[in-house]
C-alpha cells in the first residue's frame, strides 16, 4: 500500500515537475482570428505582438515564450483555443483577442482557470464585466459611440443621423446603442436604423430606405470587410451623406477596396496612427520599426499597434510583481497606472479597462488622417 | 414608399436574383445528372472570382483573356474534383457523395487561405462600371442591366445543349438510369465530366459577376450566394435549369423586398430564404419545375 501512495506521490510531483519545467521561461498565450472573417485585424495583431516579443524577448532574466493560436473568427473555436493554450501549453498569461463576442467565449474560460487574459481589440463592456482576470488595453464601446455622436452632433452640426446595424455582432450592437443614445441627448434625431448581419454582401435594400428618409449622417459600426462594401454601394445608389463608424474600420485596405467610396469617411479610433503628428515616444519607436521591416506602401495601423501594448503590459506586470505567476501578474495588471503605449498612456481602472482619449481619422485624397481627440458626452 | 424607391428596390432585387441565378444553375445541373448535391460549388465559385482577378493583377491579362482563362481553369478544376472526389463513390450510397462533397468544399476553402491569405482583397472594375446610368433619381448599374441578360443566355444554351445535343441525350439519360445508359454505350463518364466542366465554368461566370458586383474577394465569399442558390435551385426544382433562373430571381425579390417593407427584419433576411427552403420542402418538395421523382425498384 505504501510503495503505491509512494508511486502516487513519485507520478504527481513528475507531473507537477512537468508543469512548471518551463521555469527557465515565461509562457505567453496568443489567440487570434488568423482566418475567417476577422483574419485582417487578427493578422495584423499578431505582427504587433511578434513586434514586441522580439524587442523584449526576456523579462527576469527569463526567456519569452509566445504560442500563438488561430480562433478562426468562431465564438466555439475561441473557447477551444483558450482550452488549449491553458491545458496543453500551459501558459501563464494569454493576449486576445480581435472581436468582442470572440473575447467573450475565451474570456469565460480564462476566468473559470484563473490565468489573466488581456483583450487587444474588444471594446464590448461586457467583456471585462464582473470577471477578476480579464483585462484590455482598448477602451470601451459607450466612450467610443459617444465620441462619434459628439464629434457628428457638435463639430459637425448634423441634426439627423442613420444607423446601419450588424445585429449577429456584440461590438455593432453596443457601438449603435451608444452613438444613439449620446446624439439624441445632444438634440439629434435618429431618424433610420437597419440590420444586416455578419458576413452580408449585398446592402443595397437597407441603404435605398436609409437614403429615402435623407439623414445628415450615417453610422456604421461594421467591421472593415463590410463596411467597404457597404459605402461602396451607398455611394453608388446616390447616398451623399457623411459616413461615420468605429475603431473595427482601421485596416490600410480601406482605400483599396473603397476607392473613392471611402473619402470623406470619419472614424473613431484609438489615439495611434502613422500619421499622426505629436507621437509619443514609444509609438515613434514602434512606426520606425514597422517601416523598417515592412514594405513602403504598407502602413502599421491600430491593431498592430494595439497587439504591441497588449504584450508589452503584460510584461510591465511581470516586472512589476517580480514573478511570473498568473496570479501576481493579475494583480499587477490591475495595478497598472500611466503605462506608456503606442496607444497612448493608459491606465487599468477598477472594471479593467484601459482609460485612453478617442482618436479621429478622416480619409482624404485616398490617406488616412488624425484629425486630433474628441471628448465624447455620454 | 415613393415610386422611384420602388423602382430602385425592384432593380436591387433583379441584380441580386440574378446572380442567385447563375449560381443556382451551376447546382442544377449536377444534380438533374447525378442527384449529387454539389456542396464545392460555392468554393469553385469563390475560385473562379479569384482566378480571374489574380489574372488580371498578377499576370496582367486584358480583361477577356482573364476571364476566358479563370472559366476555363475553373471548368478543369471542376472535372478534377469529380474525378477525385465522386468518381469512386458513382456506387457507393449517396450520403458518401454528399459526405466527400463537403470535404472538398471545406479543402478548396483552407487551400485558398494558403495560397491567397484570409485577408479580403480588392477588385479592381473598370471605369464604366463604377458610373450609374441615372434615370430621375433611380440609378442602375450596368451590371444590373447585363447579368439578367447574361443569365437567361445562359439559360438558353445549356436548355439547348441538354436537349438537342448528343451529349444532352446522354446527360438526360443517365439522370433517368445510370446502370442502363452504362449498358447502352453511353460514355457516362464523359458525359458527367462535361457536365462537371460546364457546371464549374457556369461558377466561375458567377463568382466573376458577384466579384464586380461586391468588390471584394475572400476565401468565404462562396459560402452564403452558395446556400441561397442552393434554396433557388431547390425553389425552382432542383434539376430544373428555367427553375434554377425562376427561383433565383424570386428569392432576390423576396430578401429585398423584405427588407423594403418591413425594415425592422432586415436583419434576419437570410432566415427568410430558409424559411422558403422549408415551407418549399413541406408542401411542394419538388419546386415549381421540379418532375415527380420516380422511385426506382
Amino acid at each position: 500500500m505504501k510503495r503505491i501512495l509512494a508511486l502516487c506521490m513519485a507520478m504527481i510531483f513528475a507531473f507537477a515537475g512537468m508543469a512548471w519545467a518551463a521555469d527557465d521561461t515565461v509562457r505567453i498565450g496568443v489567440f487570434l482570428p488568423l482566418t475567417g472573417q476577422n483574419a485582417f485585424g487578427g493578422q495584423l495583431e499578431l505582427e504587433g505582438v511578434q513586434m514586441a516579443h522580439k524587442e523584449a524577448g526576456t523579462v527576469l532574466g527569463k526567456k519569452v515564450e509566445l504560442f500563438v493560436v488561430d480562433n478562426k473568427s468562431d465564438k466555439v473555436e475561441s473557447a477551444n483555443a483558450t482550452k488549449r493554450l491553458i491545458e496543453k501549453e500551459k501558459v501563464q498569461a494569454i493576449i486576445g483577442t480581435y472581436g468582442s463576442s470572440l473575447a467573450m467565449a475565451g474570456g469565460e474560460v480564462s476566468e473559470k482557470a484563473g490565468i489573466p487574459q488581456v483583450g487587444t481589440s474588444c471594446t464590448n463592456p461586457l467583456v471585462t464585466q464582473g470577471k477578476k482576470y480579464i483585462f484590455r488595453v482598448c477602451f470601451i464601446d459607450p466612450l467610443q459611440g459617444a465620441g462619434a455622436a459628439t464629434y457628428a452632433a457638435k463639430t459637425l452640426g448634423f441634426k439627423k443621423a442613420a444607423m446601419l446595424v450588424d445585429v449577429a455582432n456584440d461590438y455593432s450592437v453596443g457601438l449603435s446603442n451608444f452613438f444613439k443614445k449620446s446624439f439624441t441627448k445632444m438634440g439629434g434625431q435618429v431618424v433610420a436604423t437597419l440590420n444586416y448581419q455578419s458576413g452580408d454582401q449585398d446592402f443595397t435594400a437597407q441603404l435605398t430606405k436609409i437614403i429615402a428618409e435623407k439623414p445628415d449622417v450615417l453610422f456604421i459600426p461594421s467591421y472593415f470587410a463590410e463596411g467597404a462594401i457597404i459605402m461602396k454601394q451607398a455611394r453608388e445608389l446616390g447616398a451623399t451623406f457623411k459616413i461615420m463608424g468605429g475603431d473595427a474600420m482601421d485596416n490600410p485596405e480601406i482605400t483599396k477596396i473603397g476607392g473613392k467610396a471611402v473619402e470623406g469617411f470619419v472614424q473613431t479610433t484609438f489615439p495611434y496612427d502613422p500619421s499622426m503628428k505629436n507621437m509619443n515616444p514609444t509609438a515613434k519607436k514602434f512606426t520606425d520599426e514597422w517601416k523598417k521591416t515592412h514594405a513602403a506602401d504598407k502602413d502599421p495601423n491600430v491593431n498592430a499597434a494595439l497587439g504591441y501594448d497588449a504584450y508589452m503590459i503584460i510584461i510591465d506586470a511581470i516586472k512589476r510583481a517580480g514573478k511570473a505567476e498568473p496570479e501576481a501578474i493579475t494583480k499587477a495588471l490591475a495595478e497598472t497606472k500611466g503605462f506608456q503605449g503606442v496607444t497612448g498612456d493608459t491606465t487599468i481602472n477598477e472594471t479593467h479597462d484601459a482609460v485612453k482619449p478617442i482618436g479621429l481619422i478622416e480619409i482624404k485624397d485616398g490617406k488616412k488622417v488624425y484629425e486630433g481627440e474628441v471628448a465624447p458626452e455620454l | 414608399m415613393n415610386v422611384e424607391t420602388f423602382i430602385q428596390h425592384a432593380l436591387n432585387s433583379l441584380t441580386l436574383g440574378s446572380l442567385y441565378a447563375l449560381i443556382a444553375i451551376g447546382y442544377t445541373m449536377v444534380y438533374g445528372i447525378l442527384r449529387l448535391i454539389n456542396f464545392a460549388h460555392s468554393e469553385i465559385f469563390m475560385l473562379g472570382a479569384y482566378f480571374v482577378f489574380w489574372g488580371f493583377t498578377v499576370l496582367h491579362l486584358p480583361w477577356p483573356v482573364a476571364i476566358a482563362v479563370s472559366i476555363v481553369f475553373t471548368a478543369l478544376l471542376g472535372i478534377a474534383v469529380d474525378r477525385v472526389a465522386y468518381k469512386p463513390l458513382r456506387d457507393a450510397p449517396r450520403i458518401s457523395a454528399l459526405i466527400s462533397a463537403i470535404g472538398v468544399s471545406f479543402f478548396l476553402q483552407n487551400v485558398t487561405i494558403v495560397f491567397f491569405q484570409a485577408i479580403p482583397r480588392a477588385v479592381y472594375r473598370p471605369e464604366w462600371m463604377e458610373s450609374p446610368i441615372l434615370m430621375g433619381n433611380v440609378r442602375v448599374l450596368p451590371i444590373t442591366l447585363f447579368v439578367p441578360v447574361l443569365s437567361v443566355l445562359l439559360m438558353l444554351g445549356l436548355l439547348y445543349i441538354v436537349y438537342r445535343t448528343k451529349t444532352g441525350l446522354g446527360m438526360r439519360a443517365i439522370s433517368k438510369d445510370i446502370e442502363t445508359s452504362y449498358l447502352m454505350g453511353v460514355p457516362v463518364n464523359r458525359v458527367i465530366a462535361i457536365t462537371f466542366g460546364i457546371g464549374s465554368g457556369l461558377a466561375a461566370a458567377s463568382g466573376i459577376m458577384w466579384a464586380l458586383r461586391y468588390p471584394q474577394l475572400q476565401p468565404i465569399m462562396g459560402a452564403i450566394p452558395g446556400f441561397k442558390a442552393f434554396i433557388a435551385a431547390v425553389f425552382g426544382g432542383i434539376g430544373s435549369i428555367q427553375g434554377a433562373v425562376v427561383g433565383g430571381i424570386v428569392l432576390g425579390f423576396v430578401e429585398i423586398m423584405t427588407v423594403a417593407f418591413f425594415p425592422d427584419l432586415a436583419g434576419y433576411r437570410d432566415a427568410f430564404a430558409f424559411v422558403i427552403l422549408i415551407v418549399v420542402l413541406m408542401y411542394k418538395p419538388t419546386g415549381l419545375f421540379g418532375e415527380r421523382m420516380e422511385v426506382k425498384v
